[in-house]
């Protein structure tokens, strides 16, 4: 446990040391704040509640979640650095969980960096606490699923930028599963339970799931569990890579 | 006591290249052992494997008695390892960085600082200590990347070029260091500086097409040389026909070469057989002609030459 927070810690520093963590906090509480306000209606709906402003986090994640994630290991493939890591006494899965711990972390910062809108619509009405907070989680967990997949990706090349852009790829098409857009590719030729598990896997529908307040035990799990899985692939692939 | 380092019949492929091929060797206490070869020789590859950081295809390799892929972990913290090109974290400072080594080598707060302090002291780090890595000299950045690998004062040390890329008074430094510490450790150092294993080894490998062509002593290494106690001298520029003849007439002598020609005088070597000495027998053959040799001196034979001859025959 020690080991695995020394790599977070190192990690963080590492996000902390350029400005793209300030750049990254800037344009996601501006792209936020511009998105709620101008996108969502947030003061024409007289509604106290954050609804506008959860409903974008999906979309803000699919480019600033890459962004996080693209550097955990092809920074490291590319300076070398990870022949020092792996032979420190630091086992594989203490490298990888705490890498991912760091940018989750720092993600979960940025999303608590936007509590003033918390503040605000308080001021302005009565909103639903618990639903809100429930938002946060079901924000925070679908961050962490799209992370270990930016973190998976980053494991397989020496190129930030490769893994920027075959991120938002995979991140597109995993939160837009259970669209019509993603369906069609699968209708008429494959057969239903295939596009069930397509569906199945959406992440929209999980975060919805959470965000409305129910805190649906199965969309917990969903996003949880495949943290877990992205994260032991993300191992296998350290391990295999290395010999590269 | 097991040596502190055994590789037994080590072996790696990548795909169907062959880059190590059946290595075995050990290193005790107290021994320094140069890794020599040429590019791609399978060097790297081997400490590599020794370190952990790649799997062997067949063989073992374990330091301190715990086998590398066994015990991993127990292995990892009684080595130290400088990888080839030294990398770091370049948006640390050398303080962070090896206040990051030092956790993650689980060191305790009062023997992390005390350590730290006595590294960047040995390596010369206090004028760079607050500075970000990547903004550091390359000879900085190798004594961080050094200072980190004895940071735990291990009793094992992998170092893989460490003097590569540094200025001849660095390149000192460091051949210092690693000598200083050669009597209470067993270290492994990968160079093609041959002018190194003379300076620092007790023990030289040569690794060819990722096999062992070679170990021994650096004096050993000398004698396989094919100008190994040869005979230098430098005759007058009319006499040289002469000692030729002579000299070829000696059965101990197998061949007489001019290496050098100036105005008055030539420079010949004459060669031995078996590599035998020969400098007394040549002495007296001279004296007994009333030849005027001057330089009259054995040679050591030149690393180069063993390092060639052992490595480019196909």
């Amino acid at each position: 446990m020690r080991v695995t927070f020394t790599i977070v810690r190192r990690e963080l520093g590492a996000y902390f040391s350029t400005p793209l963590a300030y750049v990254f906090l800037v344009a996601f509480l501006a792209a936020a704040g511009a998105a709620t306000f101008y996108f969502g209606d947030f003061m024409e709906r007289r509604q106290a509640d954050l609804t506008p402003f959860f409903g974008f986090h999906p979309w803000l994640f699919l480019v600033l979640i890459p962004a996080v994630g693209m550097r955990l290991w092809a920074e490291e493939r590319r300076n070398g650095t990870v022949e020092l890591l792996m032979t420190l006494p630091v086992t594989p899965w203490q490298a990888v969980f705490g890498k991912f711990l760091a940018a989750w972390i720092f993600t979960g910062l940025a999303l608590a960096l936007t509590f003033p809108i918390w503040i605000t619509v308080n001021y302005l009405g009565n909103p639903d606490n618990g639903v809100i907070i429930a938002s946060y989680l079901a924000s925070l967990l679908m961050a962490g699923a799209l992370l270990a997949v930016a973190s998976t990706i980053s494991a397989l090349t020496k190129s930030q930028v490769v893994a920027f852009v075959i991120a938002v790829g995979a991140s597109f098409l995993l939160l837009l599963s259970g669209l019509d857009l993603v369906l069609n590719l699968f209708t008429g030729w494959a057969p239903d339970y295939v596009i069930d598990l397509v569906a199945g896997f959406s992440f929209l529908t999980h975060f919805n799931a959470i965000a409305s307040g129910v805190l649906d035990a199965r969309a917990i799990i969903f996003f949880l569990s495949l943290i877990v899985l992205f994260l032991f692939v993300n191992r296998e692939i350290v391990e295999i890579k290395k010999a590269a | 006591m097991s040596p502190l380092i055994e590789v037994q019949s080590l072996r790696k492929h990548f795909g169907s290249v062959v880059a190590v091929d059946d290595i075995s060797f050990a290193v005790d206490r107290g021994e320094v052992l140069g890794f020599l070869g040429p590019n791609g020789a399978g060097k790297s590859t081997t400490m590599k494997i020794i370190t952990g950081y790649l799997p062997a295809t067949d063989g073992r390799a374990a330091v301190c008695g715990h086998d590398i892929a066994l015990q991993p972990i127990e292995a990892k913290r009684t080595m130290g390892y400088l990888p080839e090109g030294a990398p770091l974290y370049g948006d640390m400072t050398p303080t962070g960085f090896l206040d990051f080594i030092g956790r993650a080598r689980r060191m305790p707060r009062a023997e992390r600082k005390r350590r730290i302090a006595e590294v960047v002291e040995r390596m010369e780090l206090g004028e760079v200590l607050h500075r970000r890595i990547e903004t550091l000299s390359k000879g900085f950045r190798r004594r961080v990347g050094l200072a980190q690998a004895i940071l735990h004062d291990p009793d094992v040390l992998i170092l893989d070029e460490p003097t590569d890329g540094l200025d001849p008074n660095q390149k000192h430094q460091v051949r210092e260091l690693i000598k200083s510490m050669g009597d209470r450790k067993a270290i492994i150092i990968s160079t093609h500086i041959l002018e190194e294993v003379d300076a620092v080894c007790d023990r030289a490998i040569i690794i060819d097409h990722g096999k062992v062509v070679s170990d021994g002593t650096p004096a050993q290494l000398h004698a396989r040389s094919p100008e190994h106690n040869a005979v230098m001298m430098r005759v007058p520029a009319g006499d040289a026909a002469r000692t030729t003849q002579l000299l070829m007439g000696l059965p101990e002598v197998d061949r007489v070469e001019e290496r050098a020609r100036a105005q008055s005088s030539v420079l010949l070597m004459a060669v031995p057989k078996n590599g035998q000495f020969i400098g007394d027998l040549v002495a007296f053959t001279l004296r007994e002609n009333n030849i005027a040799a001057a330089d009259l001196h054995a040679e050591a034979g030149k690393l180069d030459d063993v390092f060639r001859k052992l490595t480019t025959i196909a």
